[in-house]
């Protein structure tokens, strides 16, 4: 069982990258595109092979058990005895089937945008980046240890702020960027300082040894506290903060929405189905900690999971740009996921740590479905503006029916994937807290609404006239959609609980009816509502959002936190502490360095007067001196 | 001659063959074939060392060579190197080649330029082979020197005030150092015997704790005005702004690692005891010149200025990550020396070839440059993410060895300090990514810069060095580590042995 | 003749012809004058020199001495600086101090 050929999935996208990247103009546009296409194809083939090498030949242990597997391992650098970056290939069920998300979504992106973006400026600077995206991701997926992770984390943040300022000319692209970045990187910091008090106190960054929770390790970070709650739960909220920065949990939230302002195939691999789960990965890597050491984090991680994906579905029935609805969406699945696993306990009580990894799974791939349909459609209409479509079924029949299953998926309607996922994170909801249970309920009717709303606004509703009467794309966009909407029907059938579970071993599932039943209930009335308001063009919408009024208003932009993190960030921290700053650095700091020089010119012009060259002048202070020493002399020698 | 003495050799006969040099021609020919040679020769070193390492030689310093120049005072050339120095001069062998490159276009009083650009590199080469403290201090003063007149005739703006202000700053520093050189010298014969300069020697014995407690501050501050010590780092702002790139590169990048090179091996290392005593002191001053640094930078609109307060928030972690006194955060610190050395060379060199095209370094005149000189571009945002600390880049490897150094003290006093110095993390992208969107994304805001053309061979040539330099320890670093390690132990263990 | 007066006479008066002349030498503003009351003023210092010798030391002679010599070399002083002053008035016509700046530039 030799593993050490899936060092090579992510090497190839890092060939890809640097032969691309240092070929720069000499390669045709062409080329560059196929081969980052062609790398990816076979890193997908060799995910594939590595995970049914894993699930179904050599994974598991004589008692059945799926184990970690260290495939590749070297020292990059070593900091103390113990504390060492490696560089290393992990295989345990999470990590094999992110592989494979990974793989899949980013191949079919690669080849989607091999249209998508047929003849832009930059096709292979693109098809660069998107490499470059891809062997950071699947670094972060495969690190041995947190500190390999985060360095793969951060080139991760660094390749989607590549992305999203892609069209570099564009001011709104160029702030997104720089807000995404900037963003995530304050959430690092605190998964930066989470990591060192956590290695400090375990003496390690090995994920093998940090997940011991039997270990001598462990015990060690729990003793120590600082108010109230130990080191060990102080450190996890801390890594906590950065995955809710990459993962958009309220409130590092509000860099994703703008995010949407990279080209759209971007959307679709960074900001649904791959980066912003990166923090749901990372909580689920450091699982058995969080589970067993530290319940008041796993809480935390819960609580802030809910939040998030109630707010997210709330603002998302208001918004008007498609992309930003997905993008909400996309907040919103990814708060179910977290608090899956902030309800989830340890080994046979993990269904939810189950449930959490398979609406991953599932999410992926039906989001990565919407966003490209998306981009299909902004393709062909040129707008990403809601109100500006309509009755697009006719023109775009591939579209629509794929459109349509990612919907049926999204709202949870069996037979199609989210349902099964969805089922069990309500389930694993419903037996730890009940309200977590019910604002999912409540999260589970929203979406199945907003994503209605989407679906009729842009197929059915009125029939806008267009410039150009759209047409249905080239097979290069919509055989991936084809593809992954296969994937979104199937999906659901996998046996995830035997295959990804928090211990290894395997979890029967059945479908709880009880909670199933009203479930589907409750998301076929939003889907219902929506039919009403929608379908045919009416003047009721615009009836229900007068009599909302403020609450509208204040929904639509998003509860003002642009505006409060602008005032935080322009006013206080720019303003009131940088402009001082550089004040009393030229004033007072330099200010005093001058004033030392400005007082030995002023006191040396003084001085020079009395240097007078009159002979007399000298002479009288030659004499008062003489006396003066004279009396002072024979004061002291008489006494 | 012996390899250590090339170091000082080659250049002061480049130098000399300079002044026979008939025009400008000539005179960039020779500068390049010299510090060719010196790269070269730095590498050899380089190899050199590790061919001594594997052979099982395991003296602290290795080459050493002893000459007695000044009997009375028992005043010595000695001269060897540890990986700690092999690593610096070998980054000072690079930063040297690029600044004779990125000088190629310099046009008024060449000769004198070049020869005065040479000199203060050869005294910075001689400080760090130097094992005795007066040849050091020497060498010293013959790194600063030069430094008044490459500001003061071919630098711009107010370029006589800023060389002043920058030579009588430094020379303050020099007035201290002098003294405590002095001190260390009347106390380097507890024993009896011999007063003596040999910094080996010395390290051998324990200089009184009352002496030590008047001499070191004086040394640290000594060193760390040169290393942008807050509160004395304003020379810095003025002096990058008004220098010529290549002098720019040279003092940020070498010239003032020698203030944090200096404050280990000098005053840290000979003086543990009174180190321990007064290290918090500094920590307050360091964790506050990082941040304070990277929030001063972020409203800057002067490129130079900008790098340079930049250079104040990273130098602030050279000398921070020295006083954690532990294995790692020294390390980190070394490694930070290095990585500075050569991003911060990027980054003037950038800017002087930007300014050299626009002929203005106020970044809200310009914008969307990439479009129009994309070499130049992405040479810059390469430097700007390694400068926020981005993984494969020397910068990341540097910081993180710092904060897992610092981590290891577990007292509160210590936390805070180093917490306050790890969020400078978030305010060096908010800077960063300002300069990068501000100056190089978004439209273009000045048609003439449609006219620009994108960087020249030597250009190319002085980019992609250091380009490859930031990457290869980015990517790489083990061996670096490794390097500055075996260095450090000796004064590492002193250090923890004075611990009470 | 001497032996009747007592020593402190002689130190007034010497002490009175110093000041006589430092306040001249301070005070005048014309060459010749200034160099009137160095002469004062060394005279006053010869006054000493001799009367010290005679009340002290009345069997040695380094104090009369000592006086001859100052006035031998107070006369060639005398004639040096009288040919200075005389040359200075021809080059510039005038022998204020406070005017011959001519050398301080």
């Amino acid at each position: 069982m030799d593993f050490s050929y899936s060092v090579l999935i992510p090497l190839i996208p890092l060939f890809a990258f640097l032969i691309i990247g240092l070929g720069g103009n000499k390669l045709k546009a062409l080329a560059s595109g196929l081969l980052g296409t062609t790398g990816l194809g076979v890193s997908f083939i060799l995910s594939l092979y590595t995970a049914y090498q894993y699930f179904f030949v050599f994974g598991k242990s004589a008692e059945g058990v799926y184990q970690k597997i260290v495939a590749f391992d070297m020292v990059w650098l070593r900091f103390t005895e113990t504390l060492h970056i490696n560089m290393g290939v992990l295989l345990d069920p999470i990590s094999v089937m992110m592989l494979v998300v990974v793989t899949t979504v980013s191949f079919m992106v690669h080849i989607y945008s091999m249209g998508y973006m047929k003849g832009e400026v930059g096709f292979e600077r693109f098809f660069a980046f998107l490499s470059l995206f891809s062997f950071s991701m699947l670094g972060l997926v495969l690190a041995t240890n947190i500190f390999q992770m985060y360095m793969f984390w951060e080139l991760v943040g660094v390749s989607s702020f590549l992305l999203i300022g892609f069209y570099y000319q564009k001011p709104s692209a160029v702030a997104a960027s720089k807000k995404a970045f900037i963003v995530t990187r304050f959430a690092d910091l605190g998964f930066l300082i989470g990591i060192l008090l956590y290695s400090y106190s375990t003496g390690t960054f090995d994920f093998g040894l940090l997940t011991n929770v039997d270990g001598e390790l462990i015990r060690k970070g729990t003793e120590a506290g600082f108010l109230g709650l130990s080191m060990l739960t102080w450190s996890l909220i801390l890594v906590f903060m950065g995955g809710a920065g990459k993962s958009a949990m309220f409130p590092l939230h509000i860099w994703l929405p703008d995010a949407m302002e990279g080209p759209t195939p971007v959307s679709a691999l960074i900001h649904a189905a791959t980066m912003v789960v990166a923090g749901v990965y990372l909580v689920a890597r450091l699982f058995p900690v969080y589970a067993l050491s530290s319940p008041d984090a796993l809480e935390v991680v819960a609580y802030i999971g809910a939040f998030s994906s109630l707010f997210a579905a709330i603002i998302a029935c208001t918004q008007f740009d498609i992309k930003r609805v997905l993008a909400f969406s996309t907040m919103s699945q990814i708060g179910y996921m977290m608090l899956a696993l902030g309800v989830s306990g340890y080994g046979e009580h993990g269904i939810g740590y189950m449930a959490s990894m398979f609406h991953l799974f599932t999410h992926a791939m039906f989001k990565a479905l919407l966003f490209l349909a998306a981009g299909a459609i902004i393709h062909a209409v040129h707008t990403n503006d809601l109100r500006e479509m309509g009755g697009l079924r006719k023109y775009m029949p591939i579209t629509h029916i794929t459109f349509f299953v990612a919907l049926m998926a999204i709202a949870g309607i069996p037979p199609f994937s989210g349902f099964f996922s969805k089922d069990e994170i309500l389930v694993a909801a419903f037996e730890h807290n009940k309200i977590i249970f019910f604002s999912s309920m409540l999260v589970a009717g929203l979406t199945a609404f907003y994503m209605s709303r989407l679906y009729f606004s842009i197929f059915w509703g009125k029939n806008t006239h267009y410039h150009h009467t759209p047409h249905e794309t080239s097979p290069v966009m919509y055989i991936p959609l084809i593809f992954l909407a296969l994937v979104t029907v199937f999906a659901g059938f996998i046996p995830f609980g035997e295959l990804v579970t928090s211990d290894g071993k395997a979890l029967h599932l059945h479908i709880h009816w009880n909670i199933a039943i009203p479930a589907v209930l409750v998301a076929l009335t939003g889907i219902g509502v929506a039919t009403a308001l929608y379908m045919k063009e009416s003047k009721t919408p615009d009836k229900v959002v007068a009599s909302l009024g403020g609450v509208y208003k204040t929904i639509l932009n998003k509860f003002y936190f642009d505006e409060i993190y602008m005032f935080v960030t322009k006013k206080i921290i720019f303003n009131l502490i940088s402009k001082p700053i550089a004040w009393f650095d030229r004033h007072i700091v330099d200010g005093t360095m001058d004033g030392i020089g400005w007082v030995t010119t002023t006191s040396s012009e003084k001085m020079k007067n009395f240097q007078s060259g009159q002979l007399q002048q000298y002479a009288i202070v030659f004499i008062s001196g003489v006396i003066a020493l004279v009396l002072i002399f024979s004061y002291f020698s008489t006494n | 001659m012996d390899i250590l003495t090339l170091f000082v050799t080659i250049p002061v006969l480049t130098m000399l063959a300079i002044g026979f040099a008939k025009n400008t021609q000539q005179v960039r020919l020779i500068s390049a074939v010299g510090m060719s040679i010196q790269l070269l020769n730095a590498v050899r070193l380089l190899f050199a060392f590790f061919a001594e390492r594997k052979a099982g030689n395991t003296a602290e310093f290795l080459f050493t060579q002893d000459l007695v120049w000044f009997k009375s005072l028992n005043i010595h050339y000695a001269i060897g190197v540890d990986g700690i120095a092999v690593a610096m001069l070998v980054l000072t062998a690079i930063i040297i080649f690029t600044g004779v490159f990125a000088s190629w276009t310099m046009k008024e009083l060449t000769k004198e330029f070049f020869i005065s650009l040479i000199l203060l590199a050869t005294g910075v080469f001689g400080f760090f082979i130097s094992l005795d403290l007066f040849t050091m201090f020497v060498f010293y003063e013959v790194a600063v020197i030069p430094m008044y007149l490459l500001i003061g005739i071919w630098g711009s703006g107010r370029k006589e005030y800023s060389a002043m202000k920058l030579t009588i700053m430094l020379m303050g520093g020099s007035a201290l150092l002098m003294v405590g050189l002095f001190g260390i010298y009347f106390n380097s014969n507890v024993a009896g015997g011999e007063l003596t300069w040999n910094l080996q020697e010395i390290a051998k014995i324990q200089i009184p704790i009352e002496a030590q407690r008047m001499f070191f501050p004086m040394l640290f501050v000594g060193f760390g005005v040169l290393g942008a010590l807050f509160p004395f780092h304003t020379w810095s702002p003025d002096g990058h702004a008004s220098a010529p790139t290549a002098v720019s590169m040279l003092h940020a990048g070498v010239l003032m690692k020698l203030g944090g090179y200096g404050a280990f091996r000098v005053a840290m290392y000979l003086m543990p005891e009174a180190a321990q005593e007064q290290a918090w002191i500094f920590i307050v001053l360091t964790s506050i010149s990082v941040l304070y640094g990277a929030l001063g930078a972020i409203m800057q609109t002067d490129l130079k200025y900008i790098n340079a307060y930049s250079s104040v928030s990273h130098c602030g972690l050279i000398l921070f990550g020295l006083l954690m006194m532990n294995q790692t955060a020294m390390n980190g610190a070394i490694l930070q020396m290095i990585s500075h050395g050569i991003m911060t060379a990027l980054f003037f060199a950038l800017i002087g070839m930007i300014y050299g095209r626009t002929h203005t370094r106020m970044i809200d005149k310009m914008g969307g440059l990439m479009k129009v000189i994309p070499f130049l571009s992405v040479a810059y945002v390469i430097g700007g993410l390694a400068s926020l600390g981005l993984p494969g880049f020397s910068g990341f490897v540097a910081e993180m060895t710092i904060f897992v150094g610092a981590f290891q003290h577990a007292d509160i006093f210590h936390r805070v300090a180093t917490i306050i110095a790890v969020s400078s993390i978030v305010v060096t992208a908010v800077y960063i990514l300002r300069v990068v969107g501000v100056l190089l994304l978004g439209p273009i805001k000045n048609d003439e810069f449609l006219q620009l053309k994108d960087a020249e061979w030597h250009e190319q040539l002085t980019l992609v060095t250091l380009i490859i330099g930031i990457a290869g320890i980015g990517i790489a670093p083990l061996w670096l580590s490794d390097l500055i390690g075996e260095g450090l132990a000796p004064v590492v263990a002193k250090l923890l042995a004075a611990i009470h | 003749m001497i032996e009747g007066i007592p020593l402190h006479y002689f130190l007034v008066l010497s002490t009175l012809m110093f000041f006589i002349g430092v306040y001249g030498f301070i005070v005048r503003k014309n060459l010749i004058t200034i160099l009137m009351s160095i002469e004062l003023i060394l005279n006053s210092v010869n006054i000493n020199f001799v009367a010290f010798n005679k009340f002290l030391y009345p069997d040695q002679l380094q104090g009369m001495f000592f006086t001859i010599f100052v006035v031998a070399i107070a006369a060639a002083e005398a004639s040096v600086a009288i040919a200075i002053i005389i040359n200075i008035y021809r080059r510039i016509g005038n022998i204020n101090v406070e005017e011959i700046a001519e050398l301080k530039h």
